[in-house]
């Protein structure tokens, strides 16, 4: 398989169907960019993976409609506060929710990645979020009858959406300090890339990059995405949009004003939007 | 010496890390983070806070933070609850009937697993009414104590309020009053608790910071918080990152 290079963001998601799982990493790079085109296109009854937990993106496309099931750990909008979209369409039944744990949903993620059916884990036992999650299941240690695990399906996402700073012709995606954004591209049936720079240089020939580097071979599409994570923060590019961030609290706290913000800064012209 | 209520708390909160080798930091935590890097500029150790981008904070990688818990290799961590209850319950999902609660939180994070394997985890807690401390929690979120049989070397240590300390007894799944904070009754702290906790005969009154211990936590203490809670450090300190 060769990967595919798009135009931009909107050509990249045009891969994604309606009611496919996306799976988005919390940090950064967050794929703000690619989840715009996403919501430009109208996409509807996605199954939202936060890797773990999720924040912008995650409330964004929820106010947008797109997403029909959110499986996470958590979102929150960090020291701007609670989540308004996500909040909302829980208490509304307008989004269907598995609750689960950080380390849960990289141990799903990692038996994915290694084609294993489960992974076991430590923690859950006596919790209401096991109580809610009948694919969790509740075994004995193999090796200690005594002892009892949780185990944990394999999680394989439809589409791991990540946002990179760097990648190259070949295909190869820099994930700098993210090794989970690997992670997540391994377990993902088919991984979508997006880029604040595309450079001419093999990346995987750089020793310094090579270590920190996705492989062509789990790249399937990549697209040129210059600030691709505002108003969120790319780390040696660029910081957080705090006044930006401001305006999108205020302007989500309503539905109606959620409505304003996607068409003045989502949908709208890409001017509005800079 | 005055200090604000947040500084306080984080005086007290890094006074119950003593002897810790390694302490983390999740998410939504400024004043337990001031408390690990107080503890740290007075006592040495390390502090890995997720969110923060500076090297000396940071651990490798998502993922590696629970698997470091996991080892044995986290002495300490904080929780927080919508709802915590006499049981070291919390919840961090919601009020109402799960899934569709009338009042939704962010969710439970790492709690359902680190709660059980870090252990020195200190629940904080800055608003002490009725609403928070319940009897009972709605949803348990992660529990504060487990049956027999059920791996667990981790667990709940202590709670740190607006209004006062107490440690939790995990024989007896119980809080105990440790101190009060200045100009707070034990009265004030029953009418504000939902739950029944111990008090021993004698009550001692939180210990207020001393000058040495404020100008670390107005000083290195929110130089550093900054860069993982901006806006916590630039009210409670005025300073930015």
């Amino acid at each position: 398989m060769q990967t595919e290079f798009c135009r931009d963001a909107d050509e990249l998601v045009s891969a994604i169907p309606d009611g496919a799982s996306i799976a988005i990493f919390k940090d950064s790079g967050v794929p703000m960019e690619a989840a715009r085109a996403l919501v430009r296109r109208g996409v509807k009854g996605l199954h939202l993976i936060t890797v773990p937990t999720g924040q912008l993106v995650a409330d964004l496309l929820i106010g947008a409609g797109c997403i029909s099931t959110v499986e996470t750990s958590g979102i929150s909008l960090g020291e701007l506060g609670p989540a308004p979209n996500f909040i909302r369409a829980v208490r509304s039944g307008e989004i269907k929710i598995k609750d689960a744990t950080c380390p849960a949903i990289y141990s799903q993620l990692q038996a994915a990645e290694k084609g294993i059916p489960f992974m076991p884990i430590r923690g859950l036992i006596g919790t209401d979020l096991l109580a809610h999650r009948p694919d969790f299941k509740l075994i004995n240690n193999p090796f200690d009858d005594r002892d009892k695990v949780v185990a944990l399906p394999a999680l394989r996402p439809d589409f791991a959406i990540v946002h990179v700073a760097l990648a190259d012709r070949s295909g190869n995606a820099w994930v700098g300090r993210q090794p989970e954004l690997k992670m997540m591209a391994h377990a993902a049936r088919c991984t979508l890339v997006t880029a604040e720079q595309i450079t001419d240089d093999n990346i995987l020939e750089e020793e310094r990059l090579a270590a920190a580097c996705l492989p062509a071979l789990y790249v399937n599409a990549v697209a040129p995405a210059p600030e691709g994570a505002w108003p969120l923060a790319m780390p040696g590019h660029y910081d957080t949009d705090a006044d930006h961030l401001k305006v999108y609290c205020e302007r989500a706290r309503e539905m109606d004003g959620m409505v304003s913000y996607i068409e003045e800064f989502v949908t709208g012209s890409s001017e509005a939007a800079e | 010496m005055e200090c604000s209520a947040a500084e306080l708390m984080i005086s007290a909160t890094a006074r119950l890390l003593d002897g810790c080798r390694h302490v983390a930091v999740g998410v939504l935590s400024p004043i337990p983070g001031s408390a690990a890097l107080l503890a740290r500029a007075r006592s040495g150790g390390r502090v890995s806070i997720i969110g923060s981008t500076l090297p000396e904070y940071r651990t490798d990688g998502g993922v590696d933070i629970f698997d470091c818990a996991g080892q044995g290799r986290v002495d300490a961590f904080f929780l927080s609850g919508g709802q915590i209850d006499g049981q070291a319950n919390i919840n961090l999902t919601g009020m109402g009937d799960y899934p569709n609660l009338d009042i939704r939180w962010s969710g439970a994070f790492g709690s359902a697993y680190l709660y059980f394997m870090v252990p020195r985890v200190i629940l904080f807690r800055q608003e002490h009414t009725r609403r928070v401390f319940v009897e009972r929690v709605d949803f348990v979120s992660a529990p504060g104590t487990s049956a027999p049989g059920v791996y667990r070397p981790g667990g709940p240590y202590a709670l740190v309020t607006g209004l006062c300390v107490m440690r939790f007894d995990r024989s007896k799944a119980c809080f105990a009053l440790q101190s009060l904070h200045p100009g707070r009754t034990l009265e004030e702290v029953r009418d504000n608790t939902g739950f029944d906790f111990d008090v021993p005969e004698a009550v001692c009154e939180t210990k207020v910071p001393d000058q040495v211990e404020l100008s670390l936590i107005r000083g290195p203490v929110a130089r550093d918080i900054a860069d993982a809670y901006p806006a916590f450090a630039r009210s409670e300190f005025g300073v930015s990152r």
